[in-house]
């Protein structure tokens, strides 16, 4: 079953847009920044969409039951994991239109709004991230994307096809599968099996 | 009885859920549903019957996902047919007595259109044409539209059923928790949308449980005048103990709706979580009542994407300025194909505080078929105000309303039978909100009588073709004074007449009165004055104009249509400064920099270039400001950035700002009619690949180094790319890709391009993109960053 979480505004690090951006941290770049950013905050949504599958991993196949990836850095990131994780995340489709906006008439804008979106990203996996490891008392591995290592960018299919991330949080793929919002995340996270460490 | 008859008269109970049903039978996660018509015909079959049994009037098709982006169009017809097939069976065996209708259920293709995604808009209404007319095929009473998230894929796939058959089609959304659709459409903007393209039912289904999509039913409840539909989940799945369950109750769910039954709701059901419980009890508690009867409300409206704008007493602005007549620099930019000028004619208007962007683009050098289409397109990418189509070329009409992503405003019709017979089918297929122009075969009436009975014929052709009066808008015609002393008073007392005993709204192109007349902007304020008191809905008019912002919002404050005079207030600052000479620039001590302009480009002031610009034209030659002013400014910059004293954000800021300093050069040049073009250099950024931040910066310091920069877009094909290449003679090529999956696309462009366009140099860039793989792909040159590639470009063409 997939379940959907959404979320306020997770925890905003100022910093990481200015170094996603390459500035120097001068004023004014900060002061534009900061007019950036109160003019997306209202328009971006903090939706994820998960669901929890078994996994089993044989050299370098990972298999979920209801599908299998063959990705040795993926093996190697579950190695020891009998349940993953697989999600979708997304900040929604206006942030998209307002950087489409400024590409046009403003790229310096633009270039800002993308790493605001870079980072609230980040921020909205980590805030998804902290409460799932609560939620099943265990740690996590480290979040696993298609397009990593040698994890390939069609396990997106497999992963949309699960989700229904379409309708859950609309998140939809194109024919380069990439993603609809840009700023979207799927990933792949393994719980921690504590039962290892019962010696 | 047919569908229609029986929804005039009766609540309408839909289906629930499908799904989760299907999920219980064994369905695997992954697995698409639609095959189980085909290899469990009998549990769907089922599912129907016990809908049927538990009340329900209409049963979905088991086909929410079919479409040919899914299935091959043979096993789509087997799906459907099979679909079709096991509702029509569940229908006979169904021991219940009352009326059962099967609907062809249509979902969203799970792609999202172009611009934001990249199916395009057409491609999206084959796709739910082949659906319809496979279900019409195999015998359906109506056609459910449902669950779409997006204004745009709804318009395309009611487009797809009203244009292959003529059976019911009731549309549903899926709205989100903020009272908007993902793609930000409102419950009153898809009132508009789908009432003007003529469904029968309209409403809101799925994302949520019926206390949290109450406030939409109601707003949609407010405006509709077709039955609004309920068809909401059993709330949200949680997990419980490890079981999965949905969070609302049967019988908070049949309460709630229940509920919004008694305040108008007339076709109900449930979507995901919800099984035949939750019909037959919303059955039990409501199929005693009565239903309420459908009320038109006669609103006057457009919308956009995102909102709507209704013509009540408070007057509406049309920004006119996207127009070519009698501005040399908009034809330039549309001679030049600039479409960012034209954007950025529309963004401040929009900051001018316009509700509605007229669009003309007719030029009798351009294709305006193509162009019209284009605009629409692009504004309705990164503007969110409705727009109003302008055009007297009925083609170009027709395709742009079909793109347009809303219910437009068309300009216009008039009392000619041929525009007539031209304009009003399109107005009855798409929908819009027609300005109706009172001149017919014989010309425009001198009169004001004669105006009103051409406005009256109009209002009974428009009927004959199912038009009601609330989507007309008629425009009496300013005509300049200057010619005949009594033209103000004749289009002012026939817009009264028409506004107060026909009840229609009006509007006018203001300032075509002061036509001929010196300082013209002080009559069109006046005229504006008096349209506004004599009835005037809304104004086709200048927003830059001083003279007509002042008149609007010191009417809309007079008038008691600006509460607390808040509008006002807000506005009335910048009508005193609006002549305070430019602020010199406070140079700073340090010596780089010897001038107010080169200042203001090194910080990046953009308003502030184009100004102290503006002023050194008076009495310094265009070139010199180029060479003495810009281009030094931007090469401290450009050296900064390769020194690392000046960071990305800065050079961007400072180049935005020499880009509006050269703007106001151009416009001054045009005026002049002298355009001078540095080298060509095509860009673009690779097949598969949407990312275009870089190729974006480099091009606008091309630009600003004086290149003619021909951008070709993201996820452009190689043959594009050559044949662009070809075309304009471009000695450099620049090609943008960010992933490695892309970089494949670059080599692919690069050979083209060596067999077709050995005389053209490639540069490539992107954050994949190494000197090594650069000179495996075989490119000219690899650059870093922006500034190398301008330095490159430098090289080529200036030294040849």
């Amino acid at each position: 079953m997939v379940f959907i979480k959404t979320y306020e505004e997770p925890p905003l690090n100022k910093k990481e847009i200015l170094r996603y951006i390459g500035s120097n941290q001068d004023q004014d770049t900060i002061q534009l920044v900061e007019e950036c950013i109160s003019k997306v905050k209202s328009v971006i949504k903090y939706k994820v969409c998960y669901c929890e599958l078994c996994v089993s991993i044989n050299n370098g196949l990972c298999d979920f039951g209801v599908f299998k990836v063959t990705s040795s850095n993926l093996a190697k990131n579950l190695k020891g994991c009998k349940q993953v994780i697989v999600f979708g995340a997304t900040l929604g489709i206006e942030l998209d239109r307002i950087v489409a906006k400024h590409s046009k008439l403003s790229p310096t804008k633009a270039l800002i709004f993308q790493g605001i979106g870079a980072e609230r990203t980040e921020s909205l996996c980590n805030v998804f991230c902290e409460e799932i490891a609560k939620e099943f008392g265990v740690s996590l591995r480290p979040r696993f994307s298609p397009g990593y290592g040698d994890l390939p960018l069609e396990t997106q299919r497999q992963i949309f096809s699960v989700l229904d991330c379409e309708r859950k949080i609309g998140i939809t793929l194109n024919d380069s599968l990439l993603m609809s919002p840009t700023k979207s995340v799927t990933a792949f996270i393994g719980l921690e099996d504590d039962s290892n460490l019962e010696v | 009885m047919n569908f229609r008859d029986f929804l005039k008269e009766n609540i309408v109970y839909l289906d629930g859920g499908m799904g989760t049903l299907l999920q219980a039978e064994g369905l695997k996660t992954g697995e698409y549903p639609e095959r189980w018509n085909i290899t469990h015909p009998e549990a769907i079959i089922n599912i129907h019957k016990s809908y049927f049994d538990a009340g329900s009037n209409v049963v979905c098709t088991n086909t929410f996902g079919a479409n040919s982006l899914k299935f091959s169009n043979d096993e789509l017809e087997e799906i459907i047919k099979f679909a079709v097939s096991n509702a029509k069976k569940a229908k006979e065996l169904s021991h219940n007595k009352g009326e059962k209708f099967i609907a062809l259920d249509i979902g969203p293709s799970g792609k999202l259109l172009k611009p934001l995604g990249d199916l395009d808009f057409e491609d999206a209404v084959n796709l739910f044409a082949n659906t319809v007319k496979i279900g019409v095929k195999y015998g359906v009473d109506l056609v459910i539209i449902e669950t779409m998230n997006d204004s745009y894929e709804t318009k395309a796939a009611l487009l797809a059923v009203k244009e292959n058959c003529d059976l019911p089609v009731i549309v549903s959304n899926a709205y989100n928790e903020d009272g908007k659709l993902m793609t930000g459409a409102t419950p009153e903007a898809m009132v508009a949308l789908l009432e003007g393209m003529g469904v029968d039912a309209l409403g809101a289904n799925c994302s949520l449980g019926p206390n949290k999509l109450r406030g939409v039913v109601e707003r949609l409840l407010k405006k509709a005048s077709v039955p609004v539909i309920f068809k909401p989940n059993a709330g949200l799945p949680k997990s419980i103990n490890g079981k999965t369950v949905f969070d609302i109750t049967v019988d908070e769910f049949s309460t709630e709706i229940t509920d919004l039954v008694k305040k108008g709701v007339r076709v109900i059901g449930g979507c995901c979580g919800t099984t035949p419980q939750y019909i037959k009890s919303l059955w039990d508690k409501t199929n005693h009542l009565s239903p309420l009867p459908i009320e038109k409300k006669n609103l006057t409206v457009v919308s956009s994407y995102s909102h709507t704008v209704e013509f009540k007493n408070k007057p509406i602005l049309i920004g006119e300025r996207i127009n070519p007549t009698g501005k040399k620099r908009f034809k330039q930019a549309l001679i030049e194909n600039d479409i960012n000028y034209i954007l950025s004619e529309g963004v401040n208007q929009q900051e001018k505080g316009v509700h509605i962007l007229d669009v003309n683009v007719g030029l009798p050098d351009i294709d305006e078929v193509s162009m019209l289409e284009k605009t629409i397109c692009e504004l309705q990418a990164i503007i969110d105000l409705p727009l109003q189509i302008d055009t007297s070329d009925a083609i170009a009409m027709e395709k742009a309303l079909r793109r347009y992503n809303g219910k437009a405003m068309i300009n216009s019709v008039n009392g000619k039978a041929e525009s007539m017979e031209a304009v009003f089918p399109l107005v009855k297929k798409y929908g819009g909100l027609v300005v109706a122009l009172t001149l017919d075969e014989d010309g425009i009436p001198s009169t004001a009588e004669g105006r009103v009975e051409i406005a009256e014929k109009i209002l009974k052709v428009a009927n004959e073709y199912g038009i009601d009066k609330k989507d007309i808008i008629f425009d009496t015609l300013a005509m300049t004074i200057s010619a005949d002393n009594n033209a103000a008073i004749n289009t002012l007392s026939s817009l009264k007449t028409i506004k107060e005993e026909l009840g229609c709204h009006t509007s006018l192109g203001v300032s075509n009165i002061s036509f001929g007349l010196p300082n013209r902007d002080a009559i069109n304020g006046t005229f504006f004055a008096l349209a506004l008191e004599n009835g005037l809905s809304a104004a086709i008019m200048n927003p830059y104009s001083t003279d007509m912002m002042k008149t609007y919002y010191t009417f809309n404050a007079l008038k008691g249509f600006d509460e607390n005079c808040g509008e006002y207030i807000g506005i009335a600052g910048t009508f005193i400064n609006e002549k305070k000479a430019i602020e010199t620039v406070k140079k700073q001590t340090n010596a780089e920099y010897n001038s107010d302009c080169q200042y203001s480009i090194i910080k990046g002031f953009k308003d502030k270039a184009a100004e102290i610009t503006k002023e050194l034209l008076k009495d310094t030659p265009p070139l010199q400001i180029v060479n003495e002013e810009i281009i030094p400014a931007l090469n401290i910059m450009g050296k900064g950035f390769e020194q690392k004293t000046v960071y990305l954000p800065q050079l961007l800021m400072s180049a935005e700002a020499a880009k509006s300093a050269f703007e106001a050069i151009k416009e001054f040049m045009v005026k002049d009619g002298e355009v001078e073009k540095g080298g060509t250099v095509v860009i673009a950024t690779v097949k598969g690949d949407i990312h275009d931040i870089g190729k974006n910066i480099l091009k606008l310091l091309l630009e600003n180094y004086g290149f003619n920069v021909v951008d070709l877009g993201k996820d452009v094909p190689a043959e594009d790319i050559v044949n662009k290449v070809i075309e304009v003679d471009a000695k450099v090529v620049g090609l943008s890709a960010l992933m490695t999956t892309t970089v494949v696309e670059m080599e692919e462009a690069i050979k083209q391009l060596r067999g077709k366009a050995p005389f053209c140099k490639v540069l490539v860039g992107g954050a994949v993109l190494t000197q090594e793989y650069a000179d495996k792909i075989g490119a000219d040159k690899y650059a870093k960053d922006a500034m190398e590639g301008v330095r490159y470009v430098q090289e080529i063409i200036n030294n040849k």
